[in-house]
């Protein structure tokens, strides 16, 4: 955490940018707060410990609404860090304070920029409030219920224990501590930085104008829309919070119900068949297409339910929608009339406990004042061209107007929507940069893990056939490696998709224990470029899970003997 | 640190299922030797003079020395799919396992004879493998002709395989449940997902099942009281569990010669492993086999289960490493016979032990059972079990045993008689070990746990004395147990 010092000292924007830190509330966090999920990032915020102690004469400001005077006042003091900034009350106003949000805000931050975010509801969006966080909480308990289940597995290791079982409510309180928790983190961490959070909800009244809440209008140089998603529900499905419920309410887990249906087999609906399962429901899936898990690589999907699914108690309708689900009443269970998906006609009617909608999400772009600007949404999702810049209903780009994350549905991943708001911040403060989505990795937190990054194989294929290049694909074993054994989850695979002639990685998938933590090694050398011949040659610790990938990249056969080399030897 | 080639690791990937290349089916000799699959030469009628064109067959492999039939678990491949060489293509369920399939060509799926979810004999067709795309109508056309008569019109040289009459597709429309389907017809019985599960594994009829769940559903626990089941622990089978179900299948190997239909009565064909069962029962006919029986008393084995019960030794490990032990001093039974001119003395002892596992018999093996210590050898039973469980357990981890043992004390059997398995010696059948009145060679009554086991031999090589000598051996073992934990 103190290596923050020599950050602060080498970064000249520092300095200037100091000067609007006048509403963080003092004292600062002489604590360092421990924080990092979903990409965020934390040099940004050891960065402030030093920072804002200068901050001596700063004072604090919390009215933020009806204050506008004090920002142009202010604006006035400390336009030093840019001249834009002479005009406007913010050089950036992020709107909507989610993952998305707070990677931008952080980097912007850090970039010298005067950063303002608007929040109309709680700090944090869907991955910290009712997404990413909490589940892992739940899966978190999930995955030790499977263990201390799992008699055979125990015993294997010389453990003996008792029947397990768990207290719900104190399963659900986990979940929601652990949210409660990074969202004031994730709060403190913009204030220590200076990052004015402007609550109400925030609309676009033209350019470089937002309205806050009912009556308070921001200028800033630059704006990113950053405001997310909500889950989708089609239509024909109620949902009432009890027994229909989406993934808003299940991760409160009012209830556990001996039988229920998970509408969607992708991330979430797995995700959750996870925790539910391991805490002794019985799982139905409904899935339009003709395979469950659609998206992941067939051959890490069969793999998955091979090991995910066809064991547990779970069953599934594939190639099915469900046109009309109701929710349970009147000593009647929840009812769920399904569909062909091809032919549209009537299959058959379940009945269930409880039914989960996780058919994806929809972006969240309602009342943004997207009119006001001329920029008409596609299917809900905000145009963007590939840095992210808005585009309106004419095709032209909207100038300095950016939106980020799940509202413009390019890759809809917390760590995307931070990655994008840290590349449009580095446009902004000069440096032009194209985010490399192939690069970003995924992950779904089943036990053991799924992750990926880059191309599936069909994809990748296709690709090839297109470009005229030659794909080959490796594949390691979990069952070799040491660590993994010794962990008695020899159960995985991983697999490399890649180019033989120059060793480019066009792909990467993990299945098994720690995959979505082993995926980086992967997903940073498709992000820097780095071959694969080069990467032969790096050295892993063992015993360590991470020689999965050192096998993998090892099994290899590459063609080009010498890679262009990234960056040059140092001899030390 | 295992470093295995490339080649070799690609073929651990897919979890239950074990990779191995299409045999060359017709080559009885090497079956479990992956080799290229056979080159089929189609050639025009009234043209002999046409040169081949590229297209192959690919042949249910035998994917173990017992496999006369396999069932297509899936195709990973679909129609006008591009193969390379190695690539995996289909899963095969074979009698003990599912195994992917990968090709030794390059080239492109043209047609799939045998689809998902059917059987088809070993060295059969399944698919055809076309070399270039205009060979695919060709192929195509080729597969239509042969699906409507029976398929394989095998080459002479086929001559072990297709004995086996080519049953395709039409045995298997009206077979039992088929793949992973949840297949409700527009029947109104609700099942839950594990309900559904437990019913394929017990071949239990869910719509004549009386749901008892909320809404009237069928719940796991009607499944399992259908099924004759005494209800266990909910999660996964513990060594114990398995132990007690193992003999389920023996009754039903012992009734295997069955009577003609009745009227009315539903004929369900045999699955893969039932088949293997079938085959092994009636080749033991052409051994001549005999039975000796042997009453033990088992008190001090008993009191020594209850001590090292919870350290996880299993009542299979004490009996597995009794016999081994007992084995080790009589050689002869460890042997077998295989040509009915000479002994095969093995140098392992190998204890097959007798599991009834999903509806079907399997019989893991515990290999060199004399030589490992007891918890060693109830660790290596719990690994089996689970793997047997999995459908996972390798080919010489169910047919390298030397020596069987079959169980079926646990439901209260007081004494049987077991068949002898080919390619061993011998079998032994333990019945249950009951209080029984004795009176020693004093004259003294006491009430001591007696049990009766029988083991039936193969009398070409095993005669009565020596399997006498090795059951008053095993039975000294038993009476004397100390040096089982040794």
């Amino acid at each position: 955490m103190q290596a923050s010092l020599s950050l602060s000292v080498s970064n000249p924007a520092a300095i200037p940018r100091s000067d609007h830190g006048f509403e963080s509330s003092l004292p600062f966090p002489s604590k360092p707060v421990n924080l990092r999920f979903c990409g965020l990032r934390k040099e940004a915020l050891g960065f402030s410990s030093t920072s804002s102690s200068s901050l001596s004469a700063s004072r604090s400001n919390r009215n933020v609404a009806g204050s506008k005077k004090v920002w142009a006042s202010l604006g006035g003091d400390n336009g030093s860090s840019s001249s834009a900034a002479k005009s406007f009350d913010y050089d950036l106003i992020i709107i909507g304070a989610g993952v998305g949000g707070h990677g931008a805000a952080l980097h912007a931050v850090e970039k010298g920029l005067k950063t303002a975010i608007v929040e109309g509801d709680v700090v944090g969006g869907t991955c910290v409030n009712r997404g990413c966080v909490p589940s892992k909480a739940l899966l978190a308990v999930s995955g030790r219920m499977r263990e201390l289940q799992n008699e055979h597995h125990l015993k294997a290791l010389g453990l003996q224990v008792s029947a397990a079982g768990y207290d719900r409510q104190g399963v659900a309180d986990h979940a929601n501590n652990l949210a409660t928790k990074i969202r004031s983190n994730l709060t403190n961490s913009m204030k220590a930085l200076g990052v004015d959070i402007l609550t109400g909800f925030g609309a676009v009244l033209g350019p470089q104008k937002v309205k806050v809440g009912k009556d308070t209008v921001v200028t800033a140089k630059d704006i990113i829309i950053a405001t997310g998603s909500v889950p989708f529900v089609p239509k024909g499905i109620e949902v009432d919070g009890k027994t229909v419920i989406t993934s808003d309410h299940a991760l409160k887990l009012e209830s556990v119900p001996d039988w229920i249906a998970i509408v969607g087999s992708g991330y979430i609906g797995l995700e959750f068949s996870d925790v539910y399962t391991a805490l002794g429901s019985e799982v139905t899936f409904v899935e339009a297409l003709d395979q469950l898990m659609p998206g992941f690589d067939p051959e890490i999907g069969k793999l998955a339910q091979r090991v995910l699914i066809n064991p547990r108690k779970i069953d599934y309708h594939t190639g099915v929608f469900a046109t009309k689900i109701t929710p349970a009443k009147d000593g009647k269970p929840v009812t769920i009339e399904l569909i062909d998906a091809k032919t549209k006609e009537p299959k058959e009617t379940l009945e269930v406990d409880a039914a989960l909608i996780a058919t994806g999400r929809a972006p969240f772009t309602n009342g943004l004042g997207l009119e006001n600007i001329n920029v008409a949404t596609q299917r809900g999702f905000i145009p963007v061209d590939e840095r992210m810049r808005v585009i309106d209903s004419n095709g032209d780009r909207v100038p300095h107007l950016f939106c980020i994350g799940d509202a413009n549905g390019k890759m809809m991943l917390a760590h995307a929507a931070s990655a994008q708001g840290i590349s449009v911040v580095e446009q902004l403060t000069g440096r032009d940069h194209v985010l490399n989505h192939l690069s970003i990795p995924a992950a779904c937190f089943t036990h053991p893990e799924i992750s990926m990054v880059g191309l599936t194989e069909p994809q990748a294929r296709e690709k090839a056939e297109l470009e005229g290049f030659e794909v080959a694909v490796a594949k390691t074993s979990f069952k070799a490696n040491t660590k993994a054994l010794a962990e008695n989850e020899g159960e995985g695979l991983a697999k490399l998709i890649y180019r033989p002639d120059n060793g480019e990685i066009l792909g990467v998938h993990i299945f098994g224990l720690h995959a979505a933590d082993l995926i980086h090694e992967a997903s940073n050398a498709i992000a820097l470029g780095t071959r694969i011949q080069d990467l032969k040659l790096a050295v892993h610790a063992h015993p360590t899970l991470s020689e999965v990938l050192d096998e993998l990249f090892k099994s290899a056969k590459v063609n080009a003997h010498v890679g262009s080399p990234v960056a040059e030897p140092v001899a030390v | 640190m295992a470093s295995a080639s490339s080649s070799l690791l690609s073929k651990v990937p897919t979890s239950s299922a074990n990779t191995i290349s299409f045999s060359a089916s017709l080559s009885p000799a090497l079956p479990l030797f992956p080799s290229q699959f056979h080159l089929r030469r189609h050639r025009k009628t009234g043209n002999a003079l046409r040169v081949q064109s590229k297209i192959r067959e690919i042949f249910m492999p035998a994917l173990s020395s017992t496999m006369t039939e396999g069932k297509i678990v899936s195709w990973i491949k679909s129609e006008g799919d591009l193969l390379s060489k190695g690539e995996s293509v289909v899963v095969v369920e074979s009698d003990k396992a599912d195994m992917d399939v990968e090709t030794f060509y390059d080239g492109i799926l043209a047609a799939i004879v045998v689809p998902e979810g059917e059987s088809a004999p070993v060295g059969a067709p399944i698919g055809l493998l076309a070399e270039t795309e205009e060979e695919i109508a060709e192929a195509k056309a080729k597969a239509a002709s042969a699906g409507g008569s029976s398929p394989a019109p095998a080459p002479a040289a086929a001559a072990a395989a297709p004995a086996v009459s080519p049953s395709p597709p039409a045995t298997a429309a009206s077979a039992p449940p088929p793949p992973p389907r949840p297949a409700d017809g527009p029947r109104k019985t609700v099942a839950t997902p594990s309900a559904k599960k437990l019913a394929k594994q017990h071949k239990v009829d869910i719509s004549k099942v009386v749901g008892t769940g909320p809404f009237g559903r069928v719940t796991p626990g009607d499944i399992e009281a259908a099924a004759g089941i005494v209800s266990t622990k909910p999660n996964v089978a513990a060594p114990a569990v398995a132990a007690q179900s193992a003999p389920v299948a023996a009754p039903k190997v012992a009734s295997a010669p069955s009577t003609p239909a009745l009227p009315g009565s539903t004929v369900v064909p045999f699955t893969t492993m039932q088949s293997a069962v079938s085959k092994n029962m009636l080749e033991s006919l052409s051994v001549p086999s005999f039975r000796v029986g042997y009453p033990i008393t088992t008190d001090a084995l008993d009191a020594l289960y209850e001590k090292v019960k919870p350290k996880g030794v299993t009542m299979t490990a004490l009996l597995a490493k009794a016999a081994a032990m007992a084995l080790a001093q009589h050689p002869v039974v460890n042997a077998s016979c295989k040509d009915g001119k000479s002994f095969t003395y093995n140098s392992n002892i190998n204890i097959a032990v007798a599991v009834a596992i999903n509806g079907g018999l399997i019989t893991p093996v515990l290999q060199d059972a004399d030589k490992l210590d007891l918890y060693l050898l109830s660790q290596k039973w719990r690994e089996l079990v689970e793997k047997a469980r999995a459908k996972q357990l390798q080919p010489n981890e169910y047919n390298s045993g030397t020596f069987t043992l079959s169980n079926l004390g646990m439901f209260g059997v007081d004494r049987f008689d077991a068949i002898l398995p080919p390619g061993q010696g011998a079998i032994m059948a333990v019945g249950a070990s009951k209080p029984t009145v004795i009176a020693d060679k004093d004259g003294f009554f006491s009430v001591k746990n007696k049990m009766l086991v029988n083991v039936t031999a193969d009398h070409r090589i095993v005669y009565g004395a020596d399997l006498a000598a090795f059951l008053q051996t095993f039975s000294k073992i038993i009476e004397n147990p100390e040096s089982l934990t040794m």
